[in-house]
């Protein structure tokens, strides 16, 4: 296969070697290399992805969403919402609008739980650093993984009948008409709406992408090769669950450490304990908790997070002993 | 003219308040700015994203920060 990021890897090599003029011996030049190829790749995929998803999007409105979920229950509906929360925003400020919008339509709880699992789990800014940090089929099994984990752990969650644990003033809240869609919009509005999404996105996350790159570049140059498979190996238990531990509370900061996981395989950190810590960092965060209490009962908060932890850890197994 | 800012304190919302006083003191319009953080007011309006913003009990724009060419057109 052609590798398409070729040309990142001619410029990486050219700045390291000839322009700084560093000896491709060192383990400088391995870390400049890795540093400058990892930012170009970021930048470029996370433009490409943002700009795809933002246009998919202008498609996809809450209003919309909710009118296809309301007052439909079954395997098939848990999978549709988790694809929906694929392509849907992943500010953990409008989790609560969205779920009252959604109870309020007859969506089922565990249908909307589909939902706000997957939305912050799988979003395309995080899709695009997985792909350029580890490549095409890690990033696949990653987003599968949430995809499935979403659509069983609502699933889950619906058959639990947990209703009676979401505050009662969100069954009495009415939803006004919506005034300002996205449904009828020309393609260059789309267009540019897109690119405001790259726009927005780039700038908020391009300081934790090189912060994250520096690190990762620093250990790929200077940590000793295999460290991480001695001590966090396959035939570790323990590994996974310590990684999905560490993850909850490094939420904000995944475009981050997706670049520095990268450089930890590198030094043998197996692929499914990788995945596990960083779909623990995406989908399990503490700001999401406490704004989710506003509306869901401890027992509720207290439940999905389990479900949602064991299911990320029995992912991390899955995939340790699959690849 | 009343202008709300809904959305329950996030930077985004912080950044439309600033986007909205900003284009208001340039255009020497006065209004009044009130930010609205209760989720049955918000709902209440339609919104399901937020940041959104509300002039005169109309929804102008939900889940993005409005850039200034937006806010002088609904000021005007």
């Amino acid at each position: 296969m052609v590798d398409i990021f070729y040309p990142f890897q001619w410029i990486a090599d050219k700045l390291t070697y000839e322009l700084f003029g560093i000896n491709p011996e060192t383990h400088l030049a391995a870390s400049v290399n890795f540093i400058i190829y990892d930012v170009l790749k970021i930048f470029f995929l996370l433009s490409v992805m943002i700009f795809a998803i933002s246009y998919i999007r202008t498609y996809i409105t809450p209003e919309k969403t909710r009118r296809i979920l309301g007052g439909k229950k079954g395997l098939r509906y848990h999978l549709m919402a988790s694809l929906i929360g694929t392509v849907s925003p992943f500010c953990s400020c409008s989790s609560v609008p969205l779920f009252i919008g959604f109870v309020e339509a007859g969506v089922p709880l565990g249908v909307t739980f589909s939902f706000l699992i997957t939305s912050p789990l799988v979003n395309e800014a995080a899709v695009a650093v997985l792909w350029a940090t580890l490549g095409f089929k890690a990033t696949a099994i990653y987003v599968v993984s949430g995809i499935v984990l979403g659509t069983l752990g609502g699933y889950l969650i619906g058959l639990l009948k947990l209703e009676k644990y979401v505050e009662d003033f969100v069954y009495k809240i009415k939803v006004g008409q919506a005034a300002s869609g996205t449904e009828n919009l020309s393609v260059k509005e789309r267009t540019l709406t897109a690119f405001e999404g790259v726009k927005e996105i780039v700038g908020k996350v391009w300081i934790y992408v090189i912060i994250g790159v520096s690190i990762g570049g620093i250990f790929h140059g200077y940590a000793p090769e295999g460290i991480l498979a001695k001590y966090a190996g396959e035939d570790n238990l323990l590994a996974v669950p310590i990684a999905v531990i560490l993850g909850v509370p490094l939420y904000s900061n995944v475009m981050g450490m997706i670049p520095v996981v990268e450089s930890l395989i590198g030094k043998g950190l197996p692929i499914g304990t990788s995945l596990a810590f960083l779909m623990s960092v995406t989908a399990v965060s503490f700001p999401e908790m406490i704004i989710l209490k506003k509306v869901l009962k401890n027992e509720l908060i207290v439940i999905f997070v389990t479900i949602v932890a064991a299911s990320i850890i029995f992912t991390g197994y899955l995939f340790n002993i699959l690849l | 003219m009343i202008i709300e800012i809904l959305g329950t304190g996030c930077a985004k919302c912080k950044k439309t308040k600033g986007n909205i006083e900003k284009v208001l003191k340039e255009n020497g319009k006065e209004a009044e700015v009130v930010k609205v953080e209760d989720f049955e007011t918000i709902l209440n309006y339609g919104v399901m994203v937020t940041p959104a913003v509300v002039v005169d009990g109309e929804v102008k724009i939900a889940g993005k920060v409005p850039d200034e060419k937006e806010i002088r057109k609904w000021i005007a």
